[in-house]
């Protein structure tokens, strides 16, 4: 039973009533759909700046762009791409299942939901606008290291500064709700180890958010009054250090990582038993191993700062803390791999993607342990190798776990069955494209071509040549999957309740599409 | 079961956009602020930052008085069940948790100043090479009388001033607790009489705090641009006392609504949520004497 109050007025303009409904929304299902469309929409302008700057770097020398302008894409692409098109995405995926999975009317704090979103539209405007300015957009990599971002940064670097500001207040709010919901609202019955995967990763992504985006504000505070108020947090010459920067933001950026990846665990973990008609393979390791992952990664954030000097005793420390994440990560690829043995599996676009997320996430965790190496990592670093890396892990890891689980749910969603057979083509030109894209910048990258430079020497060429030609499929493959979402919303075949025959939990007990409000009295969990 | 949880889910709201908007202006306004205000960029674009910053500042604060409003309204309705009035009690809790760990990231920085970079700088560890190159004068001090640069500043003295608000911002924290005794046992008097002690307090606090700032900058030439030491002091206690700012804000909100006749013995999440702001204010300041002003 729900108690409601202040409706939206009746009888308005049509325009005035979409308008109201969508801004002053409180539902948790229209709110995760703002999520998602947020996250679509920038997701397509960080990628074409992607496709930008894939065009300058499919042949040596300058043909497009200045270096300047290469800079500044690299560094949009990298921070939109982080806090505009993943972690929104996660979020709106957290919005409309988190309630749904656990028996809950909505999430806890349902205004606190609508300022979340609301905060972040503002905080990209603020942030896209810096490339109209004078002096260009920021240009020192989405890493903001000093002094390129205090002495050396452009003036649009303050919009910067305070575009993260509402990013992380957003991200802080809406981690709030999703740790009070899960803690306070579950279903009777339903145990903190009766939860599904995806709310348990999403437990402890909470928990990580709320521990270090406070830590990048602080971060970001620093380097505004460097710039501006004549401290010297990043400034050898006043008693400071520019390394501070690196310490005080891979002490965000580190579980920022996991934060953009644990998620994507919970999706597999959600579809691989559905699509394997098994239950999942030792669920609770799955948990110890998600919460394992969450601790260490406050310990290991001077594995990016290898090369900066760091005391011998440092540099093995972080380097063996690091190699530590690879056991949790290993039960997890072994759970996954377990479950589907001796299932009968078939193969939908969600089990698809399901699988080439820990194919490929796998390949990128293993360059992951490459680059954990210390003495390697003095050849690696900054290399394409890095970049060759993080795209493993963040691409089949966390936009292929998104994708995923938009096919998984969309179902329970629009209430319509998406296009299998085009869902299909989407996924094997996006495989085909993501490892043509970046398979070849292992080599190039171990070969010693540096990241983040707008030119390279010849014998890079046709292996920057070939990642192109990868990349532009890559990004075509995104409108195919933008047209089969649009078509399902418009129509098709009808979806079951049940949707896909192996799959369990309370999202399948309510109608596809699922009504407006859900769990008004909450179901009793045996 | 009898008691099914019954959660109020509010429909819709006009709030959260309200305050969207004004933490965009605040931000944007902020951004224009401080560039217009400094040599760095010159003032050719004019000098709207400031108002746009404190109209951002000002559409926050009715954001505030309206969203509590109507969350204060639904209470006194009792549209609050217990269920719902955990959530609160949890957000506030995450919320403070937040909060600790952007001082964190303040205090990690003091403690890498003093026990990394300045005595790197003065040629520690394997840092000799360095230090003879760049700054062969420079020594490791703190508080940090000299940075490399050449900068000279004066301590703050730990038993003057920072003292007397140790103990007056103990004392305040003492007192919440009795005006939540108060609270408990219904006693209503005793209740505001301990509130507003508390909320005195906490405003002399900040008044010392003000006149010890402009001590640290006449007397001392201790200011944001000199040095390392003068970085991390302004940058802790700056925040603290903005902090203690918005936790005497809250409780003096709290004092005026105890004399409307709000809260009563079993139903008083506002006040609780107030009183645990203050003490983690507290506590900060308790680490701030102790690694800031006093070792």
């Amino acid at each position: 039973m729900i108690a409601h109050a202040e409706n939206i007025p009746r009888g308005r303009h049509p325009l005035v009533q979409f308008i109201a409904r969508w801004v002053l929304t409180t539902n948790h299902k229209e709110i995760g759909t703002l999520y998602l469309c947020l996250s679509f929409t920038l997701f397509m302008i960080a990628g074409a700046m992607a496709m930008l700057f894939r065009l300058e770097l499919a042949q040596p020398g300058l043909q497009f762009v200045t270096a300047n302008f290469y800079n500044q894409t690299v560094t949009l692409h990298g921070l939109i791409m982080v806090f505009g098109a993943v972690m929104p995405a996660f979020v709106g995926l957290a919005n409309w299942m988190i309630p749904m999975m656990i028996g809950a009317p909505d999430m806890a704090l349902p205004r606190l939901n609508n300022f979340s979103f609301w905060i972040l539209p503002f905080a990209f405007f603020m942030l896209l606008s810096t490339l109209f300015m004078e002096g260009g957009a920021p240009n020192f990599g989405w890493t903001l290291y000093a002094p390129l971002s205090t002495t050396y940064g452009p003036p649009s670097t303050d919009f910067l500064i305070f575009g993260i500001h509402l990013m992380g207040i957003s991200s802080v709010l809406g981690a709030i709700n999703i740790i009070v919901t899960i803690f306070n609202l579950r279903a009777p019955g339903m145990t903190l180890m009766k939860m599904p995967l995806f709310v348990w990763t999403w437990l402890i992504t909470a928990f990580l958010l709320i521990m270090v985006m406070p830590v990048l504000a602080g971060a970001v505070t620093m380097m505004l009054t460097d710039r501006h108020f004549g401290t010297s947090f990043f400034s050898a010459a006043g008693g400071g250090d520019p390394l501070l920067f690196q310490h005080v933001f891979w002490f965000f950026g580190h579980p920022e990582v996991y934060i953009l990846i644990l998620p994507g665990f919970g999706i597999a973990s959600q579809i691989i038993p559905t699509f394997s008609r098994k239950k999942l393979f030792g669920y609770r390791s799955m948990v110890y191993a998600t919460v394992s992952i969450a601790i260490l990664s406050f310990i290991v954030w001077g594995h990016h700062m290898f090369a900066t000097g760091m005391p011998l005793v440092a540099e093995l420390f972080f380097m063996y803390a690091t190699m530590l994440i690879a056991i949790p990560t290993g039960v997890k690829v072994f759970n996954w791999v377990a479950t589907m043995w001796r299932g009968s599996l078939t193969f939908e676009t969600p089990m698809l993607f399901a699988l080439g997320f820990v194919v490929m996430f796998t390949i990128g965790g293993l360059s992951g342990l490459m680059l954990a190496i210390v003495p390697a990592d003095f050849q690696y670093h900054d290399t394409f190798f890095v970049v060759a890396h993080l795209h493993y892990v963040l691409y089949p890891g966390a936009i292929f776990a998104t994708m995923g689980a938009v096919y998984y749910w969309l179902p329970k969603w629009t209430g319509n069955m998406y296009n299998e057979r085009l869902g299909k083509i989407h996924f094997w030109i996006a495989v085909v494209g993501l490892n043509v894209t970046f398979f070849p910048m292992h080599f190039v990258g171990l070969a010693g071509m540096p990241r983040r430079i707008v030119d390279y020497s010849l014998p890079f060429s046709d292996l920057n040549l070939v990642s192109s030609i990868g990349a532009g499929f890559l990004g075509l493959s995104q409108l195919l999957f933008l047209y089969i979402v649009v078509q399902t919303i418009r129509g098709g075949e009808k979806a079951t309740d049940q949707v896909w025959e192996g799959a369990e939990g309370l999202e399948w007990t309510i109608p596809s599409p699922a009504p407006h409000h859900t769990f008004e009295t909450p179901p009793h969990v045996e | 079961m009898s008691d099914t949880p019954r959660y109020y889910v509010p429909h819709s709201s006009v709030w959260p956009i309200v305050g969207s908007v004004a933490l965009f202006l605040t931000a944007f306004g902020a951004a224009n602020f401080v560039q217009q205000s400094t040599v760095k960029v010159a003032t050719a674009t004019g000098s709207f930052g400031a108002p746009i910053f404190y109209t951002g500042l000002a559409l926050i604060a009715f954001m505030m008085f309206g969203w509590f409003g109507t969350v204060i309204r639904e209470s006194l309705k009792g549209m609050v069940s217990g269920l719902l009035d955990r959530s609160y009690r949890m957000a506030m809790f995450w919320f403070i948790v937040s909060e600790v760990m952007f001082f964190a990231a303040f205090f990690g920085t003091l403690f890498y100043a003093r026990i990394i970079s300045v005595p790197w700088l003065a040629g520690a560890g394997s840092n000799l090479e360095t230090h003879l190159h760049l700054w062969p004068d420079f020594a490791d001090t703190w508080p940090l009388f000299m940075t490399p640069g050449g900068t000279a500043t004066e301590a703050m003295e730990a038993w003057g001033l920072p003292f007397i608000n140790t103990v007056i911002l103990v004392t305040s924290s003492v007192t919440v607790t009795f005006a939540h005794w108060a609270l408990k046992k219904n006693r209503r008097l005793p209740l505001q009489i301990w509130l507003a002690i508390t909320v005195i307090l906490g405003t002399t606090f900040v008044v010392l705090q003000a006149i010890e700032y402009i001590d640290a900058y006449n007397e001392l030439g201790l200011t944001l641009g000199s040095g390392i030491y003068g970085s991390t002091f302004f940058m802790l206690t700056g925040f603290h006392g903005a902090h203690v700012t918005l936790g005497a804000t809250m409780l003096a909100v709290m004092w005026l609504r105890t004399l409307k006749g709000h809260f009563t013995p079993d139903n008083h999440f506002a006040f609780e949520a107030a009183s645990w702001y203050w003490h983690f204010v507290d506590v900060i300041w308790l680490f701030l004497f102790t690694f800031v002003y006093w070792f």
